[in-house]
């Protein structure tokens, strides 16, 4: 997969808008690496929740000419540069400013992305509409990412595939077994280990037959 | 704003409100922006939206480009139908204006393509 070009952003636009780093690269590079995959799903509709730059979703555009791209953040800065990524890199995206996927009908999407806030923070720092929100993850760092999970259900279609990024802090078995409740398989796709934070992809899908 | 996003769209996470579905389109600034035409892609996704809706909301912003209101059963091989679909749905786009709930009558403004959806903590459900 090619990395999306980012040249048409101001460097200072990051104070509001979270840099790409290693987390979003991560994440790049478990989508190439389920690329045979992801391919054999021939994916109409794909959503990128909390998309930021748009790094990520670009990426995935720019690899799936032939699915509708979506992006949603509750950061209208974030939606607009997702929008501009998007453009420069000639991939066709809508975008969103929006809480998660809370406002889409009922399991439209064949694949969902999300690199969700997961630094483990105090509650009350967790919930923003700014810079903050792109990393504050409050209890666990999973404040955000556990209520993703209860939409997930809701709007990803029956034989969709939800890929999640996590650190070890985030206890991810514990996310494996919410997500098992609701009836998904999982696979751990990636693992890195980043300075002192283990990053790891895992991706939820509720077909038996792979 | 594609249209083919407000096919998606829902007030329901608003508190009191049932299905908020669908919403209603105010244009103020509308775009027609020309997009590769491709009949598989365009035909995969017709049957993954609920037309009626699409029609009427293509209609209200004076974009029904003269789309039928329903779909012929053999649409994928009529290439005029396709040709028109694949305006509707991805060349027409709404810059500004708003959405409206049409159960509480909740603006959602979109500006610069963006519609804005989020919600006051006392607004959820």
């Amino acid at each position: 997969m090619e990395t999306p070009k980012q040249n048409h952003i101001d460097k200072n636009d990051f104070d509001h808008v979270y840099e790409p780093a290693e987390d979003s690269y991560l994440l790049i590079d478990a989508l190439e690496k389920d690329l045979q995959y992801l391919k054999s799903k021939n994916p109409t509709f794909c959503l990128e929740v909390g998309s930021g730059s748009g790094i990520v979703i670009t990426a995935f555009g720019m690899a799936f000419p032939k699915t509708v791209c979506f992006s949603t953040d509750i950061n209208f800065k974030a939606c607009s540069m997702s929008k501009s990524t998007a453009l420069q890199n000639k991939v066709m995206l809508e975008t969103i400013n929006m809480d998660l996927g809370s406002c889409f009908i009922g399991n439209k999407f064949d694949v969902i992305l999300f690199n969700p806030p997961y630094v483990v923070t105090d509650s009350d720092e967790c919930g923003s509409c700014d810079i903050t929100a792109s990393w504050a993850g409050g209890i666990k760092g999973r404040e955000v990412t556990d209520r993703m999970l209860d939409l997930i259900p809701k709007i990803l279609t029956v034989d969709g595939t939800f890929y999640l990024l996590l650190i070890e802090d985030n206890i991810p078995n514990e996310v494996i077994s919410i997500m098992a409740d609701y009836g998904f398989n999982s696979d751990i796709v990636i693992k890195r280990r980043v300075r002192n934070e283990c990053q790891l992809v895992v991706k939820f899908f509720q077909d038996k037959n792979i | 704003m594609k249209l083919i996003t407000h096919n998606m769209l829902t007030s329901k996470c608003l508190k009191g409100v049932i299905t908020g579905y669908p919403l209603a389109i105010t244009a103020t600034v509308v775009k027609v922006s020309e997009v590769e035409y491709n009949p598989e892609f365009i035909s995969r996704i017709i049957p993954k939206l609920d037309w009626e809706v699409l029609w009427k909301a293509a209609d209200s912003i004076g974009h029904n480009e003269g789309l039928p209101p329903t779909i012929d059963p053999k649409f994928e091989d009529n290439e005029e139908f396709l040709r028109k679909a694949h305006k509707v749905l991805l060349e027409v786009e709404v810059e500004e204006g708003y959405l409206t709930c049409p159960e509480s009558g909740r603006q959602f403004p979109i500006t610069k393509g963006i519609p804005n959806m989020l919600l006051t903590e006392a607004e959820v459900q």
